[in-house]
């Protein structure tokens, strides 16, 4: 096998994963060579924008580049449709970088900026991955450069505490996903997704199939968070720096989510099962339904008592994981459709809302309820934009997380003949109803009441106010003309 | 662009301006406040022009005119469906109407001014768009729109309990459009899954056990909205919260949103499920009327006794939608332009002229005040919106509640005799509240010490002659509207509800 391979081939496949990995190393350099004298601010300002250079290199070369290809059988695949998705991930980044670029939280500029994009490239890696070995390294790849990232803020216990707990629960889950992997190949005797297709397919009744789909659901359960390997995220998204906990929130999901239905609807082909209402069958279909509906639940009540916005924002990122595992269980074009909207958008808005938390961290010092009291007042701008990123998530029109919502939905209610997974909707619905409350108990604090008189106007850089307003438009015109996007999906699904 | 206003593609514009007017109050410079009400009313008033210019110009006639139809959503089949029929329109010019009458009983609003009109106009454009949508998805879509600037507008500029209230009706509203999006999915998917056109869907023949779950998911998810009882709690905290111009958008238009949904999508889309839960909704809607006409009698709050009247004049309106009886449900349709036009205006009165200028909505505060000398005008608009909303003929509110008086016969006796019952408790709580409000003791002499109350504006002037002089045109010459409704109801988008009627009427 290994003769085969050319590696001029890679590496035009692999050209803008390269791309990222040189500027890496090139802001790496720079800071520790040319700037260790400069201030601090104009360190993370420079090695921010170099990423930011090197994002959008690798997001062109994306665009530039057509064909598809596939390097080792299933280690390092490219289609259109896995370019389009690391444009996702390339567009999540982008403003975090830009967040990262206002934060004061470390000294280290260069290593932080760097190994925001060593996690990115490992999140596009996995894109690519249609091998269980290349979803495993790309996994821990991914993974270790964000335990270290949610664990910048040195003089803060929180962030030591949370990355502590994110690296031992991500531990024991990728033990899990690699136990299941190793009984998968048992089973099948490949590691590719296609080729252990067929062969789950014949196993499809063989109890040591069911543990190996407990093993894989641990494993990327744990990186999208979904109940019940949900335990780290309300930690991770309070104690990390914020612009680590807005990729993990993001970009890291897009990755996670399109690998996740990768596995599910391809590598497990012929185990589905069923969880339509009174006709269960045991499948994944079933297991990522119950985790669904159990997120989906648990996310949005939790939610509702909270009082810092950033765990606020971790247990609705559970109940969103909750509306995107429904898209899964649709298991057809459709629903793959649903999924990469739904789950574009919502890391466009959680991005948003982040990049707003940071600002008012800065100004506030923290991230309670009562610190963004008055917002419209003292930020107006910014508080517009946290109305727009909220109400999107709690999916009101014309925002994209409406249509979002809408479409997952649709999807759920058409996939399965007599509305046999109407249940999972009609949950969702209601649940989503729930959302509303604590979402408007965020802007009831920003628009509602009134900042007490000696609070002063923010100030904030322009570069934050463009941030958050470019994603607020994009929310706005993406919730308006979804079509945009889901054209594109549909052209590169063939 | 034709810009004539003969034009009937122009009514889409009603929908464009008013989300437009909101983009121009929010440009308006800080500090302005002036200029951002002659803008807000300036968008109102093009918003009426436009619907009495193609009110007058169009011949009525069965069929749905159609404005803008182009795909929006290939994937799903949603289509960006602008149109109209009669009752569109006797709607869209009840939304013009409340939308100018809201800002010219709003001109004293000097908090927060341009984000009080944005929301405000937001909200117009939502309304608008709720009645010119054809397409299931979008007048979804219009109809969520609305939910969040209602919030708004009554937690920040409320009062009495005005987070609690503002909070209330956006939950009630948002578990009513819950229920009404399980219903539209699940209708999209058993009819195919490929359209959201409500003429299609319409003709699509649902299976009967479907039609039996489905119409009352989306029938109630609608009428939460139009305060059917026993879900129209929301509807006096709200109304009683909220401030002036939104309690009158919140009687006059939002309330006629759900009733407008009921029947043009819970009625058309599963005419059989009406027929198997026609008497439920009946009961309800009776009992709505007695029940909140009885509760107005005894209230002490001014704002609560027409906040429960809303609940009482809209079951008029459920139960015209029950009778499936071709002069009910025309009288239905009147009611909500009625009630709409009248309850606009007791709200300005309580609201505006009495509680902003005496601070006190308090019927035992009001007596000593002999708000009749005090207050002249208000006292006389309020006699006038209290006759004209105890159905007194020469009003609209006689047309419309005898019409559905005569349907509700027809179909069901006993309650229409219940619901004679609570207009006869309707003239009750009316002549109580002009008693209390305005002619309280006659022998105590003008409370010596108080300041002079400021005189009524002439805004406020104005906006009671527009919504006098409303109720008074439908009143005397009813056939203004009816001309627009009775076609509507003939045309092909009621066939299927046309098909379960008995006796034909039509």
């Amino acid at each position: 096998m290994v003769s085969e391979l050319s590696y001029l081939e890679i590496l035009r496949l692999a050209l803008p994963e390269t791309a990222l990995v040189i500027t890496a190393l090139v802001v790496l350099a720079s800071d520790l060579l040319a700037l260790r004298k400069d201030s601090l601010s104009v360190r993370l300002g420079f090695c921010a924008s170099l990423a930011v250079l090197g994002c959008v290199a690798a997001g062109v070369l994306l665009v530039m580049a057509s064909g598809a290809g596939d390097v080792g059988g299933g280690m390092f695949v490219v289609t259109p449709l896995i370019r389009l998705v690391k444009l996702g991930v390339l567009a999540m980044a982008v403003p975090a970088l830009l967040v990262s670029a206002q934060g004061r939280f470390t000294t280290h500029a260069g290593e932080y900026v760097a190994l925001i994009l060593f996690a990115v490239v490992g999140m596009m890696f996995l894109v690519s991955a249609e091998d269980l070995l290349m979803v495993f390294v790309a996994l821990e790849m991914t993974s270790l450069s964000l335990y270290v990232l949610t664990a910048f803020h040195k003089r803060e216990v929180g962030s030591a505490e949370a990355a502590l707990k994110y690296f031992l629960f991500g531990g024991m889950s990728a033990a899990l996903a690699l136990f299941g992997f190793s009984l998968l190949y048992g089973l099948t005797g490949s590691t590719n997704l296609n080729e252990m297709a067929q062969g789950v397919g014949v196993h499809a009744s063989d109890p040591l199939l069911v543990v190996a789909l407990i093993g894989v659901l641990a494993g990327l359960g744990f990186k999208v968070a979904v109940v019940p390997f949900h335990l780290w995220a309300p930690d991770v998204y309070q104690g990390a720096p914020t612009p680590s906990a807005a990729l993990i929130a993001t970009g890291s999901k897009v990755a996670s989510f399109f690998i996740l239905a990768k596995l599910m609807m391809v590598g497990l082909a012929g185990s589905e099962g069923s969880a339509a209402w009174g006709r269960y069958g045991s499948g994944w279909v079933l297991a990522l339904a119950i985790a669904a509906a159990a997120s989906m639940i648990l996310g949005n009540l939790a939610a509702l008592a909270q009082s810092s916005v950033k765990r606020l924002l971790a247990y609705s990122a559970i109940a969103h994981a909750g509306y995107v595992s429904l898209a899964i269980l649709s298991n057809d074009s459709a629903g793959l459709t649903a999924l990469l909207y739904y789950v574009f958008v919502y890391g466009l808005a959680t991005m948003g809302a982040f990049a707003v938390v940071s600002v008012v961290e800065q100004q506030t010092g923290g991230d309670r309820l009562e610190d963004f009291t008055g917002l419209a007042r003292r930020a107006p701008v910014l508080a517009l934009g946290l109305l727009v990123f909220l109400l999107s998530l709690a999916g009101i029109p014309p925002l994209a997380g409406f249509f979002g919502k809408f479409y997952v939905f649709a999807a759920a209610a058409g996939a399965e003949a007599g509305l046999g997974l109407f249940w999972l909707v009609i949950l969702g619905i209601a649940m989503s109803v729930v959302s509303l409350y604590y979402y408007l108990m965020v802007l009831k604090r920003a628009y509602v009441q009134e900042p007490g008189e000696e609070v002063a106007k923010f100030r904030v850089n322009g570069v934050a106010t463009a941030t958050v307003a470019i994603l607020a438009l994009a929310v706005v015109i993406l919730g308006c003309f979804p079509d945009w996007i889901l054209h594109r999906i549909a052209t590169a699904l063939g | 662009m034709n810009m004539d206003p003969s034009e009937p593609n122009l009514l889409a514009w009603t929908i464009y301006l008013s989300f437009l007017g909101a983009l121009g109050v929010m440009c308006v410079p800080r500090g302005k406040a002036r200029a951002a009400r002659i803008v807000a009313l300036g968008t109102a008033l093009a918003g009426l022009g436009i619907g009495l210019g193609v009110a007058v110009d169009w011949s009525p006639a069965p069929e749905l005119v159609p404005l803008v139809n182009v795909e929006w959503v290939q994937a799903l089949g949603i289509r960006f469906h602008l149109g109209f029929d009669g009752i569109s329109l006797t709607l869209v010019l009840l939304t013009g109407i409340a939308a100018v009458a809201g800002v010219l009983f709003s001109w004293n609003i000097e908090h927060r001014t341009k984000e009080f009109f944005a929301f405000f106009l937001v909200l117009i454009g939502a309304v608008y768009g709720v009645f010119l949508s054809f397409d299931l998805f979008l007048l979804f879509v219009f109809y969520e729109i609305a939910i969040i600037p209602k919030y708004f507008l009554i937690a920040i500029w409320g009062s009495t309990r005005k987070e609690y209230g503002a909070m209330k009706l956006a939950l009630y509203s948002l578990v009513g459009s819950g229920m009404v999006l399980i219903g539209m999915i699940a209708a999209w998917a058993v009819a195919g899954g490929q359209t959201f056109d409500l003429v299609s869907l319409g003709q699509h023949p649902f299976p009967v056990a479907f039609q039996k779950w489905a119409f009352p998911l989306v029938f109630v998810g609608f009428a939460i909205l139009a305060g059917l009882w026993p879900f129209h709690t929301w509807a006096p905290t709200g109304h009683v919260a909220a401030p002036t111009a939104a309690s009158m958008l919140l009687a006059g238009v939002i309330m006629k949103l759900g009733a407008y949904g009921c029947l043009r999508v819970a009625m058309v889309l599963f005419p059989q499920g009406l027929l198997l839960w026609q008497h439920e909704v009946a009961l309800l809607a009776v009992i709505g009327i007695v029940y909140g006409a009885s509760v107005a009698l005894v209230q002490k709050d001014f704002k609560f006794v027409i906040g429960y009247s809303s609940v009482s004049h809209m079951g008029f309106v459920l139960l015209g939608l029950a009778t499936l009886d071709a002069v009910g449900l025309t009288g239905a349709v009147l009611q909500m332009f009625s009630h709409g036009v009248i309850a606009g205006l007791l709200f300005a009165v309580v609201g505006r002229m009495v509680y902003d200028r005496t601070h006190t909505r308090d019927f035992a505060d009001l007596e000593g005040m002999r708000l009749d000398k005090m207050l002249p005008f208000a006292a006389v608009t309020f006699v006038i919106a209290g006759v004209a909303s105890m159905g007194l003929p020469g009003f609209s509110g006689f047309v419309a509640e005898l019409q559905v008086l005569i349907g509700a016969w027809n179909a069901f006796p006993t309650l229409a005799v219940i619901a004679g019952v609570g207009i006869l408790v309707g003239v009750a709580y009316t002549l109580r509240a002009v008693h209390h409000a305005f002619f309280g003791d006659a022998d105590a002499a003008p409370p010596a010490e108080s300041m002079p109350l400021p005189p009524i504006s002439v805004p406020e002037r104005m906006g009671a002659a527009l919504l006098i002089l409303a109720t008074l045109a439908v009143g005397l010459y009813p056939r203004l509207l009816l001309d627009f409704i009775d076609p509507a109801l003939r045309g092909p988008m009621f066939d299927g509800l046309r098909a379960v009627m008995k006796g034909g009427t039509w």
